[in-house]
């Protein structure tokens, strides 16, 4: 059973080996206080322009992952390499997308999703034409002026994605974006996404507990076990997504990998 | 008989506004009825409360009082509400400030602040310096361990988005920690102003006979109650509408969306 997706790992590598990939995460090991080790020895890598999702049980540090290479957290050793060089913090080319949302209560749609731009100093105008552009990508056009208090879950989680776009970062950060929206609307946010994703040609990084959101949306997945969390295994689904969603979704191939991970994953959870 | 009264009546009856005066007009009735038994010979009716107060309206005797007790509560809150804000914040940024400063302002709020007030007069004598000192006796605790509180309990995960978005240190403060501060440091300076409030009636009560305090003071040795009972709802009055005035103030500076709904 692992066979197969060892295989595409190799040559999801020799893939990826032509070019540089737009993020490195090597040997990271991060202890928080107390002694207690969230993960050990991970490394992966973020090939250019592709969806990778981390998926693995709860507590198995998917977050802090995120998080490091973020650049909020720093880990205890290893490194973390965004176009070849060290993160020390957090940095233009990366952009956010968060779990709670983290929309500031007091702002509007249109000041929350061009607040990135805001802090970065660029003129009113400027950025809200922006962020403008960026709401009505999200079909949330009309709310400008809204507050998040008065908007669902789903369309505070597309105010969150707007703002992280706006700010146009090659590389694009989700924390499980999606954790709060219930199953029928998040279908809908998965192919939304992806069909944002494909003119932007953006490295995206995507938490997720869903096999079935992973593999979906993946091009890639690193697959982590608990306890310390460790990357157990990267695998390439690359299903072909010609045909439409429904098609997608019943085809064997996806079937397929859902499966695998899904055993994968279970193998962990006997342990 | 339901059934006979219209709907209309019932609906206007039951609407929160007229509920509202209903429920003024009803303590306001009591009242009256309690000063005309009279439940005690030192408790005025509302007729005669209100009669005294139009008085002192007219006359100027409010004018005069409160010309004395303003200028000190104005001062103190004033220290107090930018000197304290800015201790709470300081507090709230810095662990060493908060080791160093937090410990005072519990003792301080613990204190029987009313017992403090007479020590004044040592150091400050009976003049304008102790009216104010009495004002940030009272206010100054309140007011710091609000803004204290409101900058500690700012969100996460709203710290670590301006940090994932590049924000420097000034626009931290500035953009996230104060407007989700800005609730409870809001609450502790309206709590302080009526404390402010407070030390300053005491302060004219017990040290320096003026203003306010003084009238209340002169119209009960006098045994002129509907003037001392109106004194007192002077005051009353005074300090929710500065208390009212200061949320609207909050609320248009940092909150724009307690508005919205």
């Amino acid at each position: 059973m692992t066979d197969t997706p060892r295989n595409q790992q190799q040559e999801g590598e020799l893939a990826t080996g032509r070019e540089e990939p737009a993020v490195r995460v090597v040997d990271v090991t991060m202890d928080f206080a107390g002694g207690v080790r969230a993960l050990e020895d991970v490394s992966f890598a973020l090939p250019k322009g592709e969806l990778t999702s981390i998926i693995g049980p709860s507590g198995c540090g998917k977050t802090t992952t995120l998080k490091i290479i973020a650049g909020l957290i720093q880990p205890t050793s290893g490194d973390v390499l965004v176009d070849g060089s060290s993160v020390m913090g957090p940095g233009p080319e990366r952009a956010m997308v968060f779990q709670d949302f983290a929309l500031m209560p007091w702002a509007t749609v249109l000041r929350n999703a061009a607040f990135g731009l805001e802090l970065r100093g660029v003129p009113r105008r400027e950025r809200e034409a922006t962020a403008r552009e960026y709401i009505a990508k999200m079909n949330l056009t009309g709310f400008e002026d809204s507050y998040p208090h008065q908007l669902s879950g789903g369309m505070r989680q597309r105010v969150g994605l707007a703002r992280a776009l706006a700010v146009d970062a090659d590389i694009l950060l989700m924390d499980e974006p999606f954790a709060s929206v219930d199953e029928q609307i998040r279908r809908k946010f998965q192919e939304d996404l992806l069909e944002l994703l494909s003119g932007e040609n953006k490295t995206v990084i995507f938490v997720t507990h869903s096999i079935e959101e992973a593999v979906y949306v993946s091009d890639q997945v690193v697959i982590m076990s608990r306890g310390p969390g460790r990357v157990s295994n990267v695998v390439r689904p690359g299903i072909d997504r010609e045909g439409g969603s429904d098609q997608i979704r019943r085809s064997p191939e996806y079937l397929d990998w859902v499966e695998r991970i899904w055993v994968e994953l279970r193998d962990y959870l006997e342990q | 008989m339901p059934s006979f009264v219209p709907v209309r009546v019932v609906r206007a009856v039951t609407d929160p506004r007229t509920l509202r005066v209903l429920s003024v007009l009803v303590v306001l009735a009591l009242w009256e009825w309690a000063g005309r038994v009279p439940i005690s010979p030192a408790f005025p009716s509302f007729s005669q409360t209100m009669a005294a107060f139009g008085e002192m309206l007219v006359d100027g005797t409010f004018l005069d009082a409160y010309s004395e007790t303003i200028p000190p509560l104005v001062v103190g809150v004033l220290l107090t509400g930018l000197g304290g804000v800015l201790a709470g914040i300081v507090m709230g940024l810095s662990p060493r400030a908060e080791w160093f400063g937090l410990p005072v302002f519990i003792v301080l709020q613990a204190s029987p602040s009313a017992a403090i007030v007479p020590l004044i007069t040592f150091v400050y004598g009976i003049g304008f310096a102790a009216k104010v000192f009495a004002v940030v006796l009272l206010s100054a605790p309140v007011i710091v361990l609000n803004s204290y509180r409101g900058i500690t309990n700012t969100p996460r995960s709203l710290l670590e988005m301006s940090d994932a978005f590049l924000a420097n240190r000034w626009q931290r403060i500035w953009k996230i920690v104060l407007p989700a501060g800005s609730g409870l440091i809001f609450a502790g300076l309206r709590l302080g102003l009526a404390q402010g409030f407070t030390g300053a009636v005491l302060a004219e009560l017990i040290i320096t006979p003026t203003g306010v305090g003084d009238l209340i003071t002169f119209y009960r040795a006098q045994s002129a109650y509907p003037y001392m009972f109106a004194a007192i709802l002077s005051i009353i009055l005074f300090a929710s509408i500065s208390v009212t005035l200061l949320q609207r103030l909050e609320q248009r500076i940092f909150r724009p969306e307690m508005r919205a709904t």
